[in-house]
């Protein structure tokens, strides 16, 4: 059989394609820092509460870790509402998001946390510094350098996983190509241009955030990210 | 409306199944092509190891959910016309391949070169290297990433149904639109996923501890 391939009517749609990318760069950008900062509050409270919030935090990253992204997405968009909370898909697809990767991201950033030596620790409390600033400072900050290029790869997957969205109706990037497609009914090339789009955002965004690691963390030597062991080596991970 | 009752609990059930069964399959194929790009990755002639990295970067570097859309329209356009079930799995076995590749890649790179050189001054081909010293070495140490990597294939065969496949999911979806119980059908589905994946990632850890305590003398 001849293999045709007509872009033509998809590329007549390329607003639609464009404010997809838009609506997927915001919300993985939402959920970078809002997940990034729920994984920060779980691993204090982890750190400095007492051992039953500990306890919580472990049985919450558990729970994400290991059902489907889609599963928590669908309880949150078709359950909250039987609550009497109603919200838009893209709400509920940041919501999902914001509690997936803050689990994946808890689990990063503590393996950072517990890599910290013992005597630094010490040396913090030895210059009168408060439980919190200890945290902060010296704990917290140097786990993050350590495990910053999990971070990120973890990041990247969560970009990539926002396109599950697509199953609520959200016209983010694979919404848009999903419409594009019902309208032109050119599948097979939609989904090549969406897949380089993604391919594109995917390398871009990883080496942002590579930049950003270094910018960030200038004093951080290989030696130190390498030692940290978080690496989810099972990548794919959502 | 319907309630949600023992014959929904029974579909939901078989289809947790089909699951596993999606599941096994993908990854057995995904493990062939997998083990096969992981060696091209590893291959002294230039060609080959571009052509597997670049495999793998593009695959990392896509939602699953694309890697399915191109899989299924992609054999179809070529006019292989598979039914559902094939066609889920092969398209979640180009998606494993990539990972399991990349995984087993670095644990052949974690066997000590040294092996590589003992045994090639023993006049061994690659073959026999491969079959006889480096890969029995690999494959312990990549126990623990592998099935890890199962959990997250679990997980992902939750989206196969935009290619028209009943699965856990999916059958999560039907049951939830009859009977419009979100929470008690999702909560369920999610329960079943979860004690799926559950021991299977307590089992990589555990893996981990072991390997890692043989690792330290």
């Amino acid at each position: 059989m001849k293999l045709v391939l007509n872009f033509d009517p998809v590329w007549a749609e390329l607003d639609m394609i464009l404010d997809g990318v838009l609506l997927t760069i915001g919300l993985s950008a939402a959920a970078i820092l809002l997940g990034s900062a729920l994984a920060v509050l779980l691993v204090a409270l982890k750190s400095l509460g007492p051992r039953w919030v500990g306890f919580c935090v472990d049985a919450y990253v558990e729970l994400m870790r290991n059902t489907p992204f889609l599963i928590q997405l669908f309880m949150i968009f078709f359950g909250l509402p039987l609550l009497g909370i109603k919200m838009s898909g893209a709400a509920a697809g940041l919501l999902a998001m914001t509690m997936n990767l803050g689990a994946y991201a808890t689990e990063i950033i503590r393996a950072g946390v517990d890599s910290t030596h013992k005597s630094q620790l010490e040396a913090g409390v030895s210059l009168a510094l408060t439980r919190l600033q200890v945290f902060r400072y010296v704990v917290l900050k140097p786990a993050f350098a350590k495990v910053w290029p999990a971070l990120s790869s973890q990041f990247v997957l969560m970009m990539l996983a926002s396109s599950i969205c697509s199953f609520i109706s959200v016209a983010e990037l694979s919404g848009a190509a999903a419409i594009i497609e019902s309208r032109t009914f050119r599948s097979f090339e939609t989904y090549i241009i969406v897949t380089i789009v993604y391919l594109a955002l995917a390398l871009v965004l990883k080496s942002s955030l590579l930049a950003l690691g270094k910018w960030l963390f200038p004093n951080a030597s290989g030696m130190e990210r390498a030692e940290a062991k978080a690496t989810p080596a099972i990548a794919g991970a959502v | 409306m319907e309630t949600f009752g023992f014959p929904e609990m029974m579909f939901i059930l078989r289809s947790a199944g089909w699951t596993l069964l999606l599941t096994a399959l993908a990854f057995t194929l995904g493990g062939v092509m997998g083990g096969g790009l992981a060696i091209l990755r590893l291959s002294q002639n230039v060609f080959l190891r571009t052509l597997a990295s670049g495999y793998i970067l593009v695959i990392q570097s896509i939602p699953v959910l694309m890697v399915l859309f191109m899989s299924y329209y992609g054999l179809s356009m070529f006019g292989i016309e598979l039914p559902s079930f094939f066609a889920a799995s092969a398209s979640l076995a180009v998606y494993a391949s990539a990972y399991l590749a990349e995984i087993w890649r670095g644990s052949i790179q974690s066997v000590p070169f040294q092996q590589w050189e003992a045994s090639s001054s023993l006049a061994m081909s690659r073959a026999q290297q491969y079959r006889y010293i480096i890969l029995p070495q690999a494959i312990r140490i990549s126990l623990p990433p592998t099935v890890g990597f199962l959990v997250q294939l679990v997980k992902n065969t939750s989206i196969v149904s935009v290619v028209g496949f009943v699965e856990l999911s999916r059958a999560g979806t039907l049951v939830n639109n009859a009977t419009f119980r979100p929470f008690q059908v999702f909560g369920v589905v999610a329960a079943i996923y979860f004690a799926i994946c559950f021991p299977l990632s307590r089992l990589s850890r555990h893996l981990e501890k072991v390997m890692n305590a043989s690792r330290n003398h």
